[in-house]
Parts: C-alpha cells; sequence; structure tokens
C-alpha cells in the first residue's frame, strides 16, 4: 500500500501558501506566482494517475511547480531572443570612474547561503503552521503575514477582536513550541 | 478581587506581549508588562519565545496569498476539478 493518498479536494487550502512562497522567492511576481500555482494543480490533476505515493502530496506539487518555473523562465527568454547585455556608458569625464563603484557588490546583497537558510526557516515556519488548526493558522496568516488590521479579519471572519487576540495567543504559543523543536534546537 | 493598577496577572502580560509584536501595545500597557517582566519568569520566557517568533517569520520573509487571491485560486480549481470528474 502506498504511503501517501492523493485527495485533490483539498490542494489549494492546504498547499496554496506554501506553493505561493517558494514561488514568489524564485519570480518575485505575485500575478506570475498565481498563475503557476494554478497551472501546477491543472497538471497535478492530470497526472495524478502517475502519483505513486511514495513522496507526500505536498513534494509531488512542488517537483512540478518547479518544472513549470523553469518553463517559465525558458519562455521569457525565448520570448526576448537571447539574454542580450547592454552597457551603456557615457564618455563624460565628470563621471569617470564611477562605473566601478556601480559594479562593486552591495554588501546588502543577501549570499546564496543566506537566501537558503531563509528558505529552509520558511520551510519550517509552514510546516508548524500546517499543524495549526485552520482558523488559527488563516487568522495568524491574515494578521502576521499579510499585516491586515484587527478590524479587518474580525470583519472578514466574524469574530470579536478579544476573540482574535485569544487565538492569536493560541497560534502563537503553539508556533513557538514548535519552531523550539524543530527548528532552534 | 479589585484590578491593580500598576501590576497586572500573567495572563494579562502575556496578551500585551502578543499585541507589542504588532505594535499595537500602548506605551502605558509596554511599561506594565516591563514591571512584570521584572520579577516573573514565566512572562520572561513567553515574551522571549514570542520575539523570537516574530524575528523569525520577520528574517524568512514568508509571505502568502491574499484572501481573495485564495478565493480566485480556489473557484478556478473547482472548476477544472469538476471538469475532471465529469470527464
Amino acid at each position: 500500500m502506498p504511503k501517501h493518498q492523493i485527495d485533490p479536494n483539498n490542494w489549494v487550502k492546504l498547499y496554496s501558501d506554501y506553493l505561493f512562497n517558494y514561488t514568489i522567492t524564485r519570480v518575485n511576481d505575485r500575478e506570475i506566482a498565481q498563475d503557476l500555482i494554478s497551472e501546477t494543480f491543472l497538471a497535478g490533476l492530470k497526472s495524478m494517475k502517475n502519483f505513486k505515493g511514495e513522496a507526500s502530496e505536498r513534494t509531488w506539487l512542488i517537483s512540478i511547480l518547479k518544472r513549470k518555473i523553469i518553463d517559465h523562465y525558458r519562455k521569457i527568454n525565448s520570448n526576448k531572443g537571447k539574454a542580450e547585455v547592454r552597457m551603456t556608458y557615457n564618455n563624460d569625464l565628470d563621471t569617470e570612474g564611477d562605473w566601478l563603484e556601480e559594479r562593486v557588490a552591495d554588501s546588502t546583497v543577501k549570499t546564496a547561503e543566506e537566501d537558503l537558510v531563509n528558505s529552509e526557516l520558511g520551510d519550517a515556519i509552514y510546516d508548524c503552521l500546517g499543524k495549526l488548526p485552520e482558523k488559527q493558522a488563516d487568522v495568524f496568516k491574515m494578521k502576521t503575514m499579510l499585516g491586515y488590521d484587527t478590524e479587518t479579519i474580525c470583519n472578514d471572519l466574524d469574530i470579536t477582536a478579544s476573540n482574535l487576540w485569544v487565538i492569536i495567543h493560541r497560534a502563537r504559543t503553539a508556533l513557538a513550541e514548535c519552531m523550539q523543536d524543530n527548528w532552534y534546537k | 478581587m479589585k484590578k491593580s493598577f500598576l501590576f497586572i496577572n500573567c495572563d494579562e502580560a502575556k496578551h500585551i506581549c502578543d499585541k507589542a509584536q504588532y505594535d499595537e501595545a500602548t506605551t502605558w500597557e509596554q511599561f506594565k508588562l516591563g514591571i512584570r517582566l521584572a520579577y516573573c519568569r514565566i512572562t520572561k520566557k513567553y515574551s522571549s519565545n514570542n520575539t523570537k517568533l516574530s524575528k523569525s517569520i520577520e528574517e524568512s520573509k514568508v509571505q502568502c496569498l491574499k484572501t481573495e487571491e485564495l478565493n480566485k485560486l480556489q473557484s478556478q480549481f473547482e472548476k477544472e476539478l469538476a471538469k475532471q470528474q465529469q470527464d
């Protein structure tokens, strides 16, 4: 019997945010990221028969998404023709030597290693979020990641402000504990 | 029991600490939390874990879909799912 079962009915609810976070860091455009996720789900639906159950649904969907992201960049490059690098520097004596400073690596730019750590940290946060009850996770995401104000969340979810803070408290306590076990130690 | 003007209980301190993570605690609340932090180990531990969590979330730059974006994705997918189930 396969280790993992497939059930597309819950894909959007369970994996959209995780896939979105994965995609947005790679394409840096919300619209494109959403299109790629949508395409991933559709491709997943079409190739459900190929799911062997050895990996989790999430891992399987990520592998499809990775291919979609690569295809996206291939498409961009073929649209542009060949990648072209143009450097236009004038010969103005007043700006002589400036080009070198402009090209010196910015110390504030993150290294690939830092990117990787942040990406793994993001995965750990999403893993912990996935363990929370749905409502707690939703409220936490709206308040913490999307930065919605208390009133908006209360109106959207039809809850009182004190109810919201109780939910936030439970979510934060559970998340901190989960992160303590899985990331900080 | 009469509520103290200056000294708060642990639950109230945790609530203020949560609000402080979102910059929603008033200066007076933060002051009261500060007093509690000076002598309560439980509050101190909670505050430390809470701050660590906020820092991790900030550092990871983790992002998620807005409610309307999620709803759009859900309705698009449901249509496709219905089609698939008909075939």
